[in-house]
């Protein structure tokens, strides 16, 4: 052995020590905290209560606008546990990668598993994680991947509606080509619209105006245009009978439209010099501040014949009331339910809901309006035929559980549904 | 200033009431106040809401304003009359677009929903589940049924109201009166809630007769 080694034997213990010094020192020095002890108090372990849930999916609403992010999870397995812990999910978004942020807080356990995003936009990613939530802690699931909501151009869902409303388009157009060629089409008679001509005459005779009231909705509402179409009928019979109108109205644009269908009307019969724009008066918007001059107006004016017909709210029995104590005839028409009944009761003539849309062309004989009934009639053919046919499928697939009818069944409830 | 307006309050109330009795002055005033307050206002809230809010700063914001800014241009127009009949290309646009848009609208709730929601099983609370309807779910879907298929039938126009389908459609009308009559009662006792409310204000806030 050389005097180098020995020297290096002599010295190993020192170095030994240092070395182990060393060591111990290293975990102190890399984490910057206290050296770990061999064991942990037992009041600090940490004791996970509840497993996060799983497969949390993420994925895009079909047939919108980008505006949703559908997701799901399994239910944490403790669920299945009797003494389960858990008592909701907190579900965490990131948008763009950013921070992760609470989004929503689901306390029912046991029902829900999955949550709609509607507060998201396109162009912009989205990332989710869901954890199961106890009384003392929250246990996280894996994140989904980023996810940016598409726009789509359809929506799919709605085709049958569409083919619905292809079919009636198609016989409207068949039928109002049949008309045009000639056909006649039949139309039943409508008690109200068969009285128009008598109700004006009535105002002739008597000497008295006509007062047509087209309901307290915009030009945005449909009974307002059905409304508006009839007016026309009956301004054309009042120039025919030299009679006068008066109609106050309650919106702007109905007053633009009522005059330009007056004057129409008025032309039609050859006698454009007798039409005046103030047979369309405009009141004011507000509901009953229109209805106090309406009836302020029956009472002095006392017209002969007087037309409710379009949208009415509350002033309909109030309107009709006021009228019928004037003594003046009465026909009236709307599609709201609530409002008709004071029509039937207070009115001579009520046109009941799609009444009211029919008696445009009723009135009219127009092949392009009768051809347009006629259509909806299919329409309507189409839904009673449908209606005994789902029922009675519904009935043998439900009491006696037949196959075939349980598929019929849920092909039309498939078909008939918007959603 | 509460005072002055639980007066002034009371006195359009009973001007307004006065009608009941017959046409007066009175009532004559009300109805000159309420038009022309309730005129004014609606003046003030289109001014505001889309003159200033739509049509003065929205335009900016919302490039589909233009199109609402346009037409209510052109409906302007009717003021010169040698090109007033542009003014009705707007009223072409709003009353084909409300048709267009309430025909979908129609056709999805009036037509699809409503026929879905009739198609039930009958004997059954639902498909599959064997004779287990009670007699007052069977009596509730049989109602819903014949209810809605003779109302379609009474909407029919194409076929004249006799034999068969005629008292299919008087059994239609039947089941709408019963309808009505049920409405009538409901609204008759929503419309006596807005009375006992004047009457409220008018024993109650003015004269201080009932608390």
């Amino acid at each position: 052995m050389s005097y180098h080694s020995r020297r290096c034997l002599r010295s190993l213990p020192t170095i030994t020590a240092i070395v182990s010094c060393l060591l111990l020192a290293l975990p102190f020095y890399a984490s910057g905290q206290e050296p770990v002890t061999d064991s942990v108090p037992a009041d600090t372990a940490v004791v996970i209560e509840a497993a996060p849930p799983t497969t949390v999916l993420s994925s895009d609403h079909k047939y919108d606008d980008g505006d949703q992010i559908n997701l799901s999870w399994v239910p944490s397995i403790d669920e299945t546990l009797k003494d389960s812990k858990v008592i909701g999910y907190k579900i965490y978004r990131a948008e763009d990668g950013g921070e992760f942020e609470l989004l929503a807080e689901i306390p029912d356990v046991d029902t829900t598993n999955a949550y709609a995003d509607q507060e998201v936009e396109h162009g912009h990613k989205y990332a989710y994680y869901v954890a199961s939530v106890t009384e003392t802690g929250e246990y996280a699931s894996l994140e989904t991947m980023p996810l940016e909501p598409e726009r789509e151009w359809l929506d799919l869902n709605k085709a049958y509606l569409f083919i619905m409303a292809l079919i009636i388009s198609g016989a409207v157009i068949i039928y109002v080509e049949t008309a045009k060629r000639g056909k006649e089409l039949f139309v039943r008679k409508i008690a109200g619209l068969e009285a128009i001509d008598d109700a004006v005459g009535r105002a002739t005779e008597m000497g008295r105006p006509v007062l047509f009231i087209p309901g307290i909705h915009d030009m945005d509402d449909v009974q307002t245009l059905a409304a508006l179409t009839i007016l026309g009928r009956v301004a054309r019979t009042i120039a025919d009978y030299d009679t006068k109108i008066f109609m106050p109205v309650s919106r702007s644009l109905v007053m633009t439209a009522a005059r330009e269908t007056i004057k129409s009307s008025y032309q039609a019969a050859g006698r454009p010099d007798a039409y005046n724009d103030d047979m369309v008066n405009y009141v004011t918007d507000e509901q009953f501040g229109y209805v106090a001059a309406v009836d302020g107006i029956m009472v002095r004016e006392k017209p002969a014949t007087v037309f409710l017909l379009g949208a009415f709210f509350a002033e309909s029995l109030i309107l009709a009331e006021t009228g019928n104590s004037v003594g003046a005839i009465q026909i009236a028409g709307t599609a709201r339910p609530a409002q008709l009944p004071f029509f039937i009761a207070a009115c001579d003539f009520t046109l009941i809901g799609e009444e009211l849309f029919a008696a445009s062309a009723y009135l009219s004989g127009e092949p392009r309006q009768l051809g347009s009934l006629k259509g909806q009639d299919v329409g309507k053919a189409i839904a009673m035929v449908v209606i005994i046919g789902g029922v009675a499928t519904a009935t043998l697939a439900g009491a006696w559980q037949m196959g075939f009818a349980e598929s019929i069944h849920g092909w039309l409830m498939e078909v008939f549904s918007t959603n | 200033m509460d005072h002055v307006s639980v007066w002034l309050g009371a006195f359009l109330t009973l001007g307004i009431l006065s009608f009941l009795y017959k046409d007066n002055p009175w009532y004559k005033l009300c109805e000159a106040i309420f038009v022309g307050a309730s005129a004014g206002y609606w003046v003030i809230v289109l001014w505001w809401d889309n003159l200033v809010g739509k049509f003065y700063e929205g335009v900016g914001d919302d490039p589909a304003l233009w199109v609402g800014m346009i037409l209510g241009v052109l409906m302007l127009v009717r003021l010169i009359p040698k090109v007033g009949w542009i003014s009705r290309w707007p009223l072409a646009f709003i009353v084909g677009a409300t048709s267009g848009f309430w025909m979908m609208n129609y056709l999805g709730s009036n037509i699809i929903e409503q026929v879905g929601a009739t198609i039930m099983p009958l004997l059954s609370t639902q498909v599959g589940a064997g004779f287990d309807a009670g007699v007052w779910m069977i009596l509730s879907r049989l109602v819903v049924f014949v209810g809605t298929f003779t109302g379609l039938v009474y909407f029919f126009f194409s076929k004249e109201h006799k034999g068969a389908f005629g008292t299919t459609a008087r059994v239609g009308i039947f089941f709408i009166m019963i309808t009505f009559g049920a409405s009538f009662g409901y609204t008759v006792m929503s419309r006596m809630s807005l009375l006992i409310g004047r009457i409220d204000f008018i024993l109650g806030d003015w004269l201080g007769l009932i608390n």
